[in-house]
């Protein structure tokens, strides 16, 4: 994983709550089988709409996404993910996101950093008054900077620290092997196995 | 102090601790007893652990299955689409590779996998269950600590059998009360989920508690367990009784003979303490329940099925009259229009939330000496090959093919739309499913989430229906019984 310490980029005011992983990647762009290529699939449906945020300048090369609260919410899919960072996003700030797609964000380097709702309305209103305006995420002071706002913004220390070294989870898991071993040693034998297979 | 069961089950699968206090602990190490895998979230961690050299560490703990991209017709014949198609063959690869247990189309222990890890058995009190599937969640009304997770997660469980998670807060949700006649497990948590919104569960694992649940069936409590996502909770789980063992006792995958009493022994245990204290606790009386309906494009969108579309200036917060105000526009419906009026095309019974043989006979007692509503087309989707058997020797089968609905082969369909069966742009359909996000059945498509029983209601007056809004049925109504 890419070490990430600060991005600073266009932003992209998306004024919606409960944005569902189903409408970041609607569920036919699911069927591929490889981990890149997804920057088609992002928001396909509402893209359709020619007023959609994207598809006006200059926020199609936005790279910092600043959304309503809820965002994320629904279906575990890591594509969603894999959908904002193929198109170019580095960062999404919300007032709240849902576990599973922040947890899934934490993982491939896209930065999910949560701001008190006052201050996204304030990002909103400068990214609508004067498009184009770049947002400053910086993860070492935990700050977002964008035209006169100054805001802080929340992440786990345990996320943030992987992000800022950039570190694969497996292998730092694998760090623990003994431990793990010395678990399964542990477990009752009345734990169900799946094999050899049992049916009915 | 005492624990919650949550608390109990957790710190039973603790590999390491974390180091650290409160807010800046490192996440635990938890040990994953059932690792669940299907086509859609796997092929890029079967690559990850291929590209880094590594193995499955334990075939033995892992199981598949084919759900969200299969066909529900002509099964025996290569799949059309040839994008799922080669994501099924992907599966079938990866399993054969990695020495994985598979159950393919065809095989009567395919299904749906939240259908598929209960019916073997292999889901059991006080575990952890994983797979990559929000739904995951469903695993929790056996008493088990069981999440949906990303696909980097499940190349994680892949390579080491554990996650790295930080510990949750506790919620409990008390439902007390006796459920009226046509009221079920899936009016409990929409109305749960109205009342706590989509973000209201984030951060927590709920416990269902209360005498409400403690009478529902295991397919209920499935039911309840399922939807928790939708709330937002990364777990829902209620706390195992006989009502579990009865379940659980014969199945496949059970403990048998010395081993099972063991087991009892153990999850016995399982049950928050009296003096244990949860962060959050919400009440929601069952007395005064009545079926529940969707008529927006989140599940918190919710309401009784006597009420009428909400106005969107009802609402306080700006953010949630917009929602409204999007997603009435969405849905095609005008606020004030009585719940009841509305007419659907289609009605979808199925999905990993109502798809099991008692939703199967609940909706069959409602439309059983029944006529169908001509204009409406109606979708049975039996949650695994296994149920479907089950149904048709009890002849179900034959009470909705008598009705004009059509009987499919198991898997997710509708309630997702990767394989063919979608919705039209326009097409409104009460749906046994647990999503009605924009889109979610089919471009365009229009979701209201109902019980099994309203669904079968509504399929015969074609527009959304309790079964007591019905005429008596005109043979063997004496058989229909109470569905919840």
């Amino acid at each position: 994983m890419e070490k990430f310490t600060t991005h600073t980029g266009i932003g992209v005011p998306l004024r919606q709550s409960n944005v569902d992983t189903d409408q970041i990647i609607p569920a036919v762009y699911l069927k591929r089988i490889t981990r890149t290529g997804f920057e088609d699939a992002l928001f396909a449906a509402w893209r359709k709409d020619p007023s959609f945020i994207l598809n006006q300048e200059p926020f199609n090369a936005g790279s910092v996404l600043v959304a309503g609260p809820d965002f994320g919410t629904g279906s575990s899919r890591e594509h969603a993910v894999w959908a904002l960072k193929d198109y170019g996003f580095k960062a999404v700030l919300s007032s709240r996101f849902a576990d599973i797609f922040r947890g899934n964000s934490g993982k491939q380097g896209l930065l999910a950093a949560e701001l008190a709702q006052d201050d996204i309305e304030l990002i909103w209103k400068v990214l609508e008054n004067a498009p184009g305006t770049e947002v400053k995420v910086d993860l070492v002071s935990k700050t977002v900077e964008c035209g006169n706002v100054v805001a802080p913004f929340e992440i786990d220390d345990y996320t943030r620290w992987r992000l800022l070294e950039g570190l694969d989870d497996i292998g730092l898991t694998l760090r623990h092997e003994e431990d793990i071993t010395a678990y399964e040693a542990t477990r009752p034998s009345f734990k169900p196995k799946t094999l050899p297979a049992r049916i009915q | 102090m005492g624990k919650t069961l949550a608390e109990k089950v957790w710190d039973a699968h603790v590999v390491r601790k974390g180091e650290g206090e409160g807010a800046n602990a490192q996440p635990d190490l938890l040990f994953i007893d059932l690792h669940l895998v299907h086509e859609v979230t796997s092929p890029q961690a079967f690559e990850g652990l291929r590209l880094a050299g590594r193995r499955l560490r334990r075939p033995d703990l892992t199981i598949a299955t084919e759900d969200h991209n299969t066909p529900t017709l002509d099964i025996d014949k290569p799949i059309a689409d040839l994008t799922s198609r080669t994501q099924i063959q992907t599966l079938r690869n990866n399993c054969q590779e990695f020495g994985v247990r598979l159950h393919s189309l065809g095989d009567a222990e395919q299904g749906i996998v939240h259908v598929v890890g209960p019916q073997l058995g292999l889901t059991q009190p006080g575990m952890t269950v994983v797979c990559g599937d929000s739904h995951t969640s469903t695993h929790g009304a056996f008493g088990a600590l069981a999440m949906g997770i990303g696909t980097s997660e499940v190349e994680h469980v892949m390579a080491t059998q554990t996650l790295s998670l930080k510990p949750f807060k506790t919620m409990a949700i008390n439902v007390e009360g006796t459920l009226r006649p046509g009221v079920s497990a899936k009016d409990i948590i929409l109305a749960v989920i109205a009342k706590i919104g989509t973000g209201g569960g984030q951060g927590y694992v709920l416990e269902y508690r209360g005498s409400a649940i403690r009478a529902l069936s295991m397919d209920a409590r499935m039911t309840i367990c399922n939807m928790s996502i939708e709330a937002g909770a990364r777990a829902g789980l209620v706390a195992p009784d006989q009502t579990t063992y009865d379940y659980m006792h014969g199945r496949p995958h059970a403990p048998q003979g010395e081993e099972w009493d063991a087991a009892v022994e153990y999850w016995n245990t399982l049950h928050t303490d009296d003096d244990a204290t949860f962060d959050v606790e919400v009440d929601l009386d069952a007395d005064t329940l009545e079926p529940f309906v969707t008529w927006g494009t989140n599940p918190a969108q919710g309401i009784s099925l006597n009420e009428a579309v909400p106005f969107p200036e009802d609402f306080g917060d700006e953010n949630a009259k917009l929602a409204a105000e999007r997603a009435l526009q969405y849905m095609g419906l005008e606020a004030g229009t009585p719940m009841k009026d509305i007419r659907v095309d289609t009605v979808f019974l199925g999905s990993c939330t109502n798809s099991r043989i008692e939703d199967l006979r609940a909706a069959a007692d409602v439309i059983r000496g029944r006529e169908k509503d001509p204009k409406v087309r109606m979708l049975v989707v039996p949650g695994s090959a296994r149920v479907r058997l089950e149904a048709e020797a009890e002849g179900l089968d034959k009470v909705f093919k008598e009705f004009g609905a059509e009987w499919r082969f198991a898997g997710c369909s509708m309630c997702l739309g990767m394989n063919p069966d979608q919705l039209e742009p326009g097409e409104r359909c009460a749906s046994t499913s647990n999503r009605n996000f924009e889109g979610r059945q089919g471009k365009g498509g229009r979701t209201h989430l109902v019980s099994p029983v309203v669904a079968a209601a509504t399929a015969v007056r074609g527009t959304l229906s309790s079964p007591s809004d019905l005429e008596p049925a005109s043979v063997s109504a004496s058989t229909t019984t109470d569905a919840a």
